[in-house]
């Protein structure tokens, strides 16, 4: 008897890959607005109200990577090379980003380097993942089990175009996290920016899920013609519904909802780039099962995954809880 | 110039692994002695094993950082560089660092948090538990990634279809017949390096006379550990050589510049070995103990790179002189252990200021004798990825140029260069700094003290 394992790798690696896109992007996008801070105090708070989960939100993009390898080593070592560049610089930057934790706090006084190092390490890491994205979309030149391409071939126009895009999208999730976590003037200043960073969300998704479809006629066809029209317009009337709410919420004093309605909107948008591209793993080459990695590894490992996986989440819960409410910078100071 | 993309790709590789696993030989065993010093306050509840741990634990911070940032960049590597290898693989690799992922650096990232802030949020007894899993994390993932480099040193449990490498039997994988070795003399090479810079530190305290009673603890305690400990790792390193000769015999004749195979093989001190004429220079010999610790005989047969075809042998100068400088260091550690029994015996352990100095200057001993060990086990695995089975020139990326690969090489060397020294001054800073200062109660721990205590009233971010 042979189980087929690779709807249930499916799930999972769509599962980690989205919750690294949450859980690091709305650090990366504290990063991003850390740069926008005005003093030293409110920069220490950013920093603070993310210093303890960052690195556990960053080992979903290791659970990512090496699910992929594990459950679709075909798609990873096409994928990989394919996007050599951006991987690249997205490490690099991540290298700058997360040492600058520990090497702003020993020299603190001082603006550093590190802060500059801190934000601007923010800001590349997520147009590198978004160009990522974009050249995924767009697919890779193919010849037999290889990416025969050239490194350059990930840079386009649309890869930059969603680099961009998901700039304004990690910031949308990094001032949702700073409204729940900050208060007064800071909370104020993350609103605005929030605003800010949704007018591009929206410009940005919009442009995307029109850009999409015309470039790829496969991505059309899956959306437009009949009968799925009419099961996929839900998708974009849930998308419309959760932006009207994401507005609302940054423009009232609700704390809470901005990240929330955030998070919808990026699940949202995940669906639409799921739903185009089903069940394509490298798109136009290979589909998911044919990408799948032999049936004892994906057995092998998925024992301990199903096992830990649980384990791993309540963990990460638990010390989401232990940290829970405002970052206070002010203990003893008042 | 013609840039060879394999060529750079190796040293890429080289370049970036070699600096990440600087940090696991510190942090593996700093997580370890963390966790033994909050057991020991937990248990006798003296003060003294708090401030050690606290001070400890604000080193580790910045070296674990450093660890994940440089280790988040291995995986990807299988992938950008060396993507033929990851296909051909996959299959038996990949749930190895998977299960990498899952258990050790969850372990690690989830109690991680609780360890370095937690420690007024959480009771006593929880963050003795989160001190513990970490160390737990930091030997789990040591296993996995070991268990993975040792299945492409000596490849069991599996079959070949179509130049695929598929499983058949996963316990033969996992304990593959080298790893048992290469586990336990890496994780003793762990304690050693780290058990040096501890020694390092405590001499250092010892000497400013600030914070004696903190040096000398950690003085004394980590000289009755490294007692246990080097002579162990050689004998461990013994072990795991006859485990090469075994099963990578290519591997070992290049280790000892052996060209020819023979009986009563003499051992080479020193030489310079000629590849091109497949002979050695200057040679410094001692007769018959080659094929004595080798083999354990007298008349032990010795391999020679002569039994091997050409295009199969590792380039032999580095490996036989890695090899010779690991064992070396080794040697000299077990001097400096000898030295500290002498002195104890003489109860002059804290007194000999020589003696304080020469554990100064020791401090990166364990770095580099690591460094050597690797560079003998991965120069001398050449010209195969898989020993054997797959080359090291058909495991790189076919889309990779040469200048591509310059460039990320490039890029990997000025970022690195830059990381490293930084992280080396914090660490240092901190331990001037020293542990009476670090164990002054702050409001976030692990180092990281929030706005108010640095920040002058000035700044207020309420503006009143
Ligand atoms: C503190 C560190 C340390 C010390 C004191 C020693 N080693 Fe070592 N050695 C390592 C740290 C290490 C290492 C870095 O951990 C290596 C690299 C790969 C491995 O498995 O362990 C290693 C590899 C390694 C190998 C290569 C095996 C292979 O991959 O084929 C041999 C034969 C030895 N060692 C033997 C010795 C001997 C005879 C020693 C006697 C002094 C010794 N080592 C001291
Ligand atoms: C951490 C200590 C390690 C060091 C210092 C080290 C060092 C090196 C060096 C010097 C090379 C280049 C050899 C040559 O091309 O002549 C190399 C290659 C390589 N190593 Fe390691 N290595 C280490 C651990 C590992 C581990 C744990 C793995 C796998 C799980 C690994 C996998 C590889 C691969 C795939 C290559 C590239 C192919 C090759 O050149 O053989 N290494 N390493
Ligand atoms: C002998 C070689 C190696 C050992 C013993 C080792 C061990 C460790 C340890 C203990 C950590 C935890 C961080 C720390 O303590 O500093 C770590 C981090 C990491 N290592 Fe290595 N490693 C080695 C080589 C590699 C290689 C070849 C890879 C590539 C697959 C790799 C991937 C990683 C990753 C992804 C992390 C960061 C994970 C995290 O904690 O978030 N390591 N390594």
């Amino acid at each position: 008897m042979v189980i087929d394992f690779v709807p249930l790798w499916t799930l999972i690696l769509g599962a980690a890959v989205f919750f690294y896109v949450l859980l690091d992007g709305f650090d990366l996008g504290v990063g991003i607005l850390y740069g926008f801070a005005p003093d030293r105090a409110s920069r220490s708070l950013i920093m603070n109200s993310i210093s303890p989960v960052w690195d556990g939100n960053e080992t979903w993009l290791i659970l990512g990577s090496v699910g992929l390898f594990a459950a679709f080593p075909l798609a990873f070592a096409i994928i990989i090379p394919a996007v050599y560049f951006p991987i690249l610089i997205m490490l690099l930057a991540l290298i700058f980003r997360g040492v600058a934790f520990e090497f702003h706090f020993r020299d603190a006084p001082h603006v550093t380097v590190w802060d500059r190092a801190f934000s601007i390490g923010s800001g590349v890491a997520t147009f590198a993942q978004g160009i990522v994205l974009g050249a995924f979309i767009q697919g890779f030149n193919v010849a037999g089990r290889k990416f025969i391409g050239s490194s350059f071939d990930c840079f386009t126009p649309f890869s930059l175009f969603t680099g961009l895009a998901l700039v304004f999208g990690y910031g949308l999730l990094g001032a949702g996290w700073l409204i729940l976590k900050t208060e007064g003037e800071l909370q104020k200043r993350s609103r605005q920016q929030g605003r800010i960073c949704f007018i591009g969300v929206v410009i940005a998704v919009g442009i995307v899920s029109l850009w999409t479809p015309l470039m790829d006629h496969d991505i059309a066809r899956r959306w437009f013609s009949l009968p799925n029209i009419f099961y996929l317009t839900p998708v974009p009337i849930i998308t419309l519904l959760l932006a009207f709410f994401e507005w609302r919420s940054l423009n009232n004093q609700s704390e809470v909802a901005p990240f929330i309605w955030a998070i919808g909107l990026f699940l949202m948008s995940y669906l639409g780039i799921a739903i185009s591209l089903f069940p394509m793993i490298v798109p136009h080459h290979f589909t998911l099962w044919e990408a799948a990695s032999a049936p004892e590894t994906q057995a092998f490992l998925i024992v301990g995954t199903l096992f830990l996986l649980p384990i791993i989440l309540m963990y990460s819960a638990w010390s989401y809880w232990v940290f829970r409410g405002k970052v206070q910078s002010d203990v003893g100071y008042h | 110039m013609h840039l060879d993309p394999l060529v750079l790709s190796r040293l890429q590789f080289a370049w970036v692994v070699a600096f990440h696993i600087l940090l696991p030989a510190f942090t593996v065993g700093l997580a370890s002695y963390i966790a033994v010093l909050e057991g020991m306050h937990f248990v006798t509840k003296k003060e003294i094993y708090f401030r050690i741990s606290v001070f400890w634990t604000k080193i580790f911070a910045i070296s674990f950082g450093m660890g994940v940032v440089s280790g988040i960049v291995m995986p990807f590597q299988f992938g950008t560089n060396w993507s033929r290898y990851a296909d051909a693989t996959a299959n038996i690799l990949s749930p190895l660092l998977g299960y990498e992922g899952l258990t050790a650096f969850f372990l690690e990232a989830s109690f991680l948090g609780v360890l370095l802030f937690g420690r007024h949020l959480v009771p006593r007894w929880a963050h003795f538990v989160a001190a513990l899993m970490v160390a737990l994390g930091t030997l789990l993932s040591t296993f996995w990634i070991l268990s993975a480099n040792s299945w492409m040193q000596t490849p069991a449990g599996f079959k070949m279809v179509d130049g695929r490498f598929f499983p058949t039997d996963w316990l033969a994988i996992i304990f593959n017949p080298s790893f048992p070795y290469r586990f336990s003399h890496n994780v003793t090479g762990f304690y050693i390096t780290t058990g040096f810079v501890v020694i390092a530190v405590g001499a250092y305290l010892i000497r400013q006379k600030k914070f004696t009673e903190e040096g000398r603890v950690m003085f004394s305690m980590t000289f009755w550990l490294l007692s246990v400990l080097v002579p162990l790792q050689i004998v461990l390193g013994d072990m795991h050589g006859l485990n090469t000769f075994k099963y990578q015999p290519a591997k070992l004749a290049a280790i000892e510049a052996h060209w020819s195979p023979e009986r009563r093989a003499p051992l080479t001190l020193f030489a310079i070995p000629d590849q091109k004429d497949e002979t050695n220079h200057d040679v410094i010999e001692v007769p018959l103990l080659g094929s004595i610790i080798l083999t354990h005989d007298l008349n032990g047969e010795v391999p020679g790179l002569k039994q091997f075809p050409a295009d199969q042998r590792a380039p032999v100068a580095i490996p036989f002189f890695s090899f010779r400088i690991m064992v070396g260091l080794g040697f000299l550690m077990l001097g400096v252990i000898m030295l500290s029994w002498w002195l104890r015996l003489r109860h002059r352990l804290f007194e000999a200021h020589w003696f304080l100095r020469l554990c100064q200057w020791f401090a990166p001993i364990g770095f580099i004798t690591v460094i050597a060990g690797w560079v003998t086990t991965e120069v001398g695995r050449q010209p195969w990825t898989v020993y054997g089975l797959l080359r090291t020139a058909n495991s790189v990326s076919p889309s990779l140029t040469g200048f591509d690969v310059i460039l990320s090489l490039i890029g990997y060397m000025l970022v690195y260069i830059i990381i490293f020294p930084v992280g080396i001054i914090l660490m240092a800073r901190v331990v001037r700094k020293g542990p009476l200062e670090a164990a002054k109660r702050e409001p976030i721990e692990g180092g990281q003290p929030r706005a108010p205590v640095i920040t002058p009233p000035e700044y207020n971010p309420h503006g009143h």
